[in-house]
């Protein structure tokens, strides 16, 4: 019989292959689904996997997309070390949009100078903050369960955003679509090359990579975030608040998911809408995991899932492809990642029942 | 009529919450916290409303729903049971698997129409006023929703496998110890659970609506978690909080329908936000009172060997 | 052998286990063990922690399987698939670690253990039964969270008895126990012994197996050493059989006058934070540098809520109910209470004082960052925190495979000398220590008491919370009882009885001690 034994030390071996091994069996099933609907399983696949890699523009939106995702990843990895679960970035991510955007939408048409993009940053990651600041402070201060306040806070997030889009915020010359104005240029998080559709706010997710990175491996505060997420008892002997803690993780990854949102709508987007997102919030919990919570893997990750996406939306265009199967293909990756990582923590042995039987 | 309309769709709305909670307090009972309702419901409406256009059978359609729900229950199970893989990670990854497959599948019927599940029709007592429609009047779906909460707890606390599959819950190593297959039973509970949430689904797309959109199922499989932990993991206070929730819902259409000047995307939020109040309220007094939660609620189980 | 067939001479066994082999990979937790248990005998399984009895009694009750050797019960080979063939059989066992389910009833819990058949209600009554017969109260409409450790026992037993067994297995079964319930239950064990029953009853403990047990086989490292007849050996001829060689004793240092008291304890009183906890009730004691005090008093009552009421993972309800070094620090976390100089070395080695998948260095850390060049602006030190690693493993010679291993690969006896040498080479002044050799090998066992005894030479305060009696007398000056949640009036060591300790243990004399105080 099969069986599983816990290893006493990490196979670095299998931390390095596992996450190949779920790759190829994610294609293997892909490949298979394609076959299932019909296509040409590896014309499909190139579509998805090589096409947006061999121009220009399929790479520039591979960093347009995986901006946000890596934004946001970055800080959930910080809650998932911690052993919380904050699987609502999605709220704070559209929470971020709109308390950035009601500045754009204020200052629409004035005189307001160069200040006020910094400021919509700013207000940005406060109001991602603060909105990630409910589930946390239901769980340390009533001991809900944060998976399910974090997750409906994002349904609220998503009725806030529509309300606003629909009604006040509304723009009156905009022929009754659900949209605000365009932002002002002011508004607008700048292009990082001219002409390119890359924008600065790739920079902050690669600055976001490098100070989780520093202080995950290097500070106290990184140390203190693992030891609570790994030993909640020897975290307390050590000093260490678990329920700050709560707040600590909640705050950072609802700020940076705040930051990535009001980021989304003031570059890629350019004016705030109903289902502006594809989803980026929930997407980016997959990127963390395939990362392994690492601030450098996630950052590979949030590139290779950011394909997936551009991939599902040439699929859709030039064969018909229904964009589902993106949604399909990360729950899969996701799926074979988790199952390949119990390669890191156990690994199987056969029984030896058949050998006392012998004996 | 009003009211009697209200209480026959506050009953419509209050079943699939209380199909896929009673499904998942089986399942958390056991000690497995399965937090991919959502999915599984989706799969089971997408599923469910596919087998019924085909067969053009309401029951067909609704086993259909089951297969789908348990089937991807079974994909947790092979993950977090076998591999003893962190459950809330995996649910999540069933999640997106089950939204998207159901796209997939549903892609094809957004649209078309079936017909509506029959409702039971007694000669004379449906005709009752009031009485009649409430409670002689209703679908399949609803009948069964009752039964299966009365004969959950017939067997959790009058049966012997109800006994050890409470005690798997409690103490899976000491039930180990004592020789009962944990893993087994634990995999049976979860595969119960898939089947409830799909029916729950089916339910959607074969009886309430009837026809099936994408994301149809619209977060109920989460407050269906909720529900389960308002419940103290008890069969009939889920009932209790079933119904409440379905008249929450259909209070906030109703006075959206009356324009009572409040906006739509406010009341369309008080589920919601309902939700997150019970959760507060519900784990604040259990601390006080002592936790009647499955000790080993989502701790992976390894055999020592 | 030959010693064995005279002492074992009594026709065929119940139970032959021959050559019994398990390795759990490369280690041998059992070796070729052979082992016959005969009815109406009481058969000791003697052995230090880790020496293999708890494989051997998984492997005769069917939940482990053996690489090599057989069972043959009644001279019959039989081969286990697991605890229900077992029990089939007329095995039973009572485990050292409860296998009790918290939120079940006593009746419920019972009735898991004896399998399909019965109705619970048919249950409950043979229970009352079967716990009238053998003079164990218990109520089977309880639940088990509300009982406590001895009526846990009770539960075990009964449930044991109820299935009528020819062969009961009792794994460390007075480790819970008072001096006087341990009593009441070798009463009922000699009275199972005399309807015909085998009992294997596995202990550590000399004393006990000298007046209770026909029997005995000794393990040491997993292979059987000697079967011979306990009645017949000292308690120094059986130690050295278990241990293997003279165990270094602790040299106690010529005693200074104490000192100033650096830790004091006033009128502690502190409510439960859970169901299971205990209510800590006017707890005060002083303990001055140079001093060893020690906290006698069988778990759960009350020293976990001590531990942390000391440490700081608890506040006290007054400022000043706590003191070190003259600072009141009842209101203090427990970071500040180490910068003061004090140091925590808490019972559970393996996830309370060490994070059990992270390296040594980081557990280093993991204490080491209130005080000490480990952290610099918030950077964390790796150099400082290796040379706590290799400073502790050179002074308590700690064994590991690598330099920096994660803590959980070490052996239970390294990995608390580790521990301990974390905490004593920051040179406390006041160190707080509960069940300091708790599970650990005599040879390391002697190395923390030898620590201990020389730091509060250079002056420090220890105080350490212990359940065995004998390290308590070896190494402390003073010696106070709790039970309870109280806090007897503490006594010299060097006076203080067995019995005086065991009738306090058991809370006897507690209001009498106090009518003094």
């Amino acid at each position: 019989m099969l069986v599983l034994e816990r290893r006493t030390e990490r196979s670095m071996v299998a931390m390095v292959v596992s996450p190949l091994i779920a790759i190829t069996l994610t294609l293997v099933t892909m490949a298979i689904l394609f076959a299932l609907l019909g296509k040409n399983p590896f014309s499909a696949l190139a579509v998805y996997f090589l096409d947006p890699l061999l121009d220009s523009y399929g790479l520039q939106e591979i960093v347009v997309k995986a901006t946000p995702l890596v934004l946001i990843a970055v800080g959930l990895s910080l809650c998932y070390l911690a052993n919380v679960w904050n699987i609502g970035a999605e709220g704070q991510f559209l929470i971020g949009a709109v308390c950035g955007s009601w500045l754009a939408v204020t200052t629409h048409g004035t005189e307001a100078g160069a200040w006020v993009l910094p400021a919509m940053l700013v207000l940005g990651a406060l109001g991602g903050a603060l909105y990630a600041m409910i589930p946390a402070l239901c769980r340390v201060r009533f001991g809900a369960s944060e998976i399910l306040t974090s997750l409906m806070l994002v349904y609220v997030a998503d009725l806030l955003l529509d309300y606003l889009a629909r009604g006040p915020w509304r723009d009156p010359k905009g022929y009754n679509f659900p949209t605000t104005a365009e932002f002002d240029a002011v508004a607008t998080v700048p292009l990082l090359i001219e002409g390119s559709r890359v924008h600065i706010g790739a920079l902050f997710a690669l600055a976001a990579v490098a100070i989780v990175w520093l202080v995950l491996s290097r500070t106290i505060k990184g140390f203190e975030i693992r030891l609570v997420g790994a030993a909640p008892r020897a975290a307390r002997f050590a000093g260490f608040d678990s329920s700050k803690m709560v707040i600590f993780t909640f705050a950072v990854s609802g700020a940076l998911a705040g930051l990535a949102g009001i980021i989304e709508v003031a570059g890629p987007v350019g004016h705030l809408q109903p289902n502006f997102s594809p989803g980026y919030g929930f997407t980016a919990i997959i990127v963390a995991f395939l990362g392994r919570l690492n601030p450098i893997g996630i950052l590979i990750s949030g590139l290779f899932l950011a394909l997936t996406f551009i991939g599902g939306e040439q699929a859709q265009i030039s064969m018909k492809l229904p964009l589902d199967l993106t949604r399909v293909f990360q729950g899969l990756l996701l799926f074979y990642v988790l199952a390949c990582d119990s390669l890191v923590l156990y690994r199987f042995k056969w029984s030896s029942r058949s050998a006392s039987r012998a004996a | 009529m009003l009211l009697e309309l209200i209480v026959v769709s506050v009953i419509a709305a209050s079943t699939p919450l209380l199909l896929a909670a009673a499904g998942e307090l089986v399942t958390e009972r056991a000690g497995v916290l399965n937090l991919g309702v959502e999915g599984m419901m989706i799969m089971g409406a997408a599923c469910g409303f596919a087998g019924a256009y085909f067969t053009d059978s309401t029951l067909l359609g609704a086993l259909c729903g089951i297969a789908a729900g348990a089937a991807l229950a079974a994909m947790f199970a092979a993950l977090t049971l076998g591999l003893a893989v962190n459950q809330v990670a995996t649910r999540l990854a069933l999640t997106i698997i089950g939204i998207g497959i159901s796209g997939l599948i549903g892609a094809g019927f957004v649209g078309e129409r079936i017909t509506p599940a029959p409702h039971l029709a007694l000669p004379g007592l449906s005709a009752l006023p009031f009485v009649g429609s409430v409670l002689f009047g209703q679908d399949a779906f609803v009948y069964c929703s009752v039964l299966l909460i009365l004969a959950i707890r017939w067997f959790l606390y009058r049966t012997r496998p109800g006994l050890v599959l409470r005690a798997v819950g409690d103490n899976h190593a000491s039930a180990h110890a004592l020789g009962y297959p944990v893993l087994r039973i634990r995999l049976l509970a979860v595969l119960f659970g898939g089947g409830c949430a799909g029916l729950a689904g089916a339910y959607l797309s074969l009886a309430y609506t009837p026809f099936f959109t994408a994301g149809m199922t619209a977060g109920r499989g989460w407050i269906a978690l909720a529900l389960v932990v308002f419940a103290s993991w008890r069969p009939l206070r889920l009932v209790a909080g079933a119904y409440l929730f379905g008249a929450v819902t259909i209070l906030q259409l109703h006075a959206q329908g009356a324009g009572m000047g409040i906006t739509p995307q406010l009341m369309a939020a008080l589920p919601y936000l309902a939700t997150i109040l019970v959760l507060v309220a519900i784990s604040g007094t259990r601390r006080m009172a002592g936790s009647t939660a499955p000790a080993s609620l989502g701790v992976p189980f390894v055999p020592d060997r | 052998m030959a010693a064995t067939e005279t002492v074992m001479g009594k026709g065929e066994p119940l139970l032959r286990a021959a050559g019994i082999t398990k390795r759990f990979g490369t280690f041998a937790a059992n070796d070729a063990v052979d082992l016959d248990l005969h009815p109406a005998q009481i058969h000791a399984l003697l052995g230090e922690n880790g020496a293999g009895k708890s494989t051997l009694v998984k492997i005769i009750y069917g939940l482990l399987q053996p690489d090599a050797g057989e069972l043959r019960w009644n001279g019959t080979p039989v081969v286990l698939s697991g605890p229900a063939q077992a029990r089939a059989l007329g095995i039973g066992v009572v485990f050292q670690h409860f296998s009790l389910f918290e939120n079940l009833t006593v009746a419920e819990n019972v009735a898991l253990g004896l399998g399909p058949g019965e109705t619970l209600a048919q249950v409950s009554v043979r229970l009352a039964e079967v716990s009238r017969a053998y003079g164990l109260p218990l109520d089977p409409a309880r639940e088990v969270w509300q009982l406590s450790a001895g009526e846990r026992q009770r539960i075990e037993i009964i449930r044991a008895l109820m299935q009528n067994p020819k062969l009961l297995i009792l794994d460390e079964p007075t480790a819970v126990l008072t001096p006087q319930e341990a009593d009441l239950l070798f009463t009922v064990l000699r009275r199972l012994k005399d309807e015909g029953r085998a009992i294997l009853y596995i202990s550590h403990k000399l004393d006990e197996v000298k007046r209770l047990c026909d029997t005995a086989t000794i393990l040491r490292g997993g292979k059987k050493v000697a079967t011979c007849d306990p009645r017949q050996e000292s308690a120094g001829s059986l130690a050295r059989l278990m241990v293997g060689g003279n165990i270094g004793d602790v040299a106690v240092a010529p005693h200074k006058p104490a000192g100033n008291p650096r830790l004091i304890l006033n009128d502690v009183t502190l409510l439960p934070d859970d169901l299971h906890g205990v209510r800590l009730a006017n707890v005060s004691l002083d303990v001055r540098g140079g001093e060893i005090f020690g906290i006698a008093g069988v778990a759960g009552n009350g020293q976990d809520e001590l531990f942390s009421v000391l440490s700081g993972e608890r506040f006290a309800q007054g400022e000043v109910d706590v003191v070190i070094d003259g600072a009141a620090v009842g209101h203090l976390a427990i970071t500040q209470r180490r910068r003061l100089g004090a140091a925590f070395i808490p019972e559970d080695r393996l996830g309370h004082g060490t994070a059990p998948r992270m390296k040594l260095s980081d557990n280093a850390l993991l204490t080491g960052h209130a005080a000490g060049g480990m952290v610099q602006r918030g950077f964390i030190v790796r150099d400082a925190m290796l040379a706590t690693v290799d400073r502790a493993t050179k002074v308590f010679d700690v064994r590991k495979a690598r330099r920096d291993p994660e803590a959980v690969s070490l052996s239970g006896g390294n990995l608390q000398k580790f521990v301990v040498g974390r905490e004593i080479l920051r040179e406390p002044g006041v160190l707080v220590v509960s069940q300091p050799t708790w599970g650990v090998d005599a040879g390391a066992a002697a190395t923390i008491r030898q620590a201990l005894v020389d730091l509060a030479a250079r002056g420090s305060a220890v105080l350490v919370i212990s359940q065995d009696l004998v390290e308590l007398t070896e190494i402390a000056d003073r010696v106070a009882v709790m039970f309870a949640g109280q806090l007897s009036q503490p006594m010299a060591a060097a006076s203080a009885s067995r019995e005086t300790l065991g009738l306090l243990m058991g809370g006897a004399g507690m209001e009498l001690s106090y009518a003094g105080a």
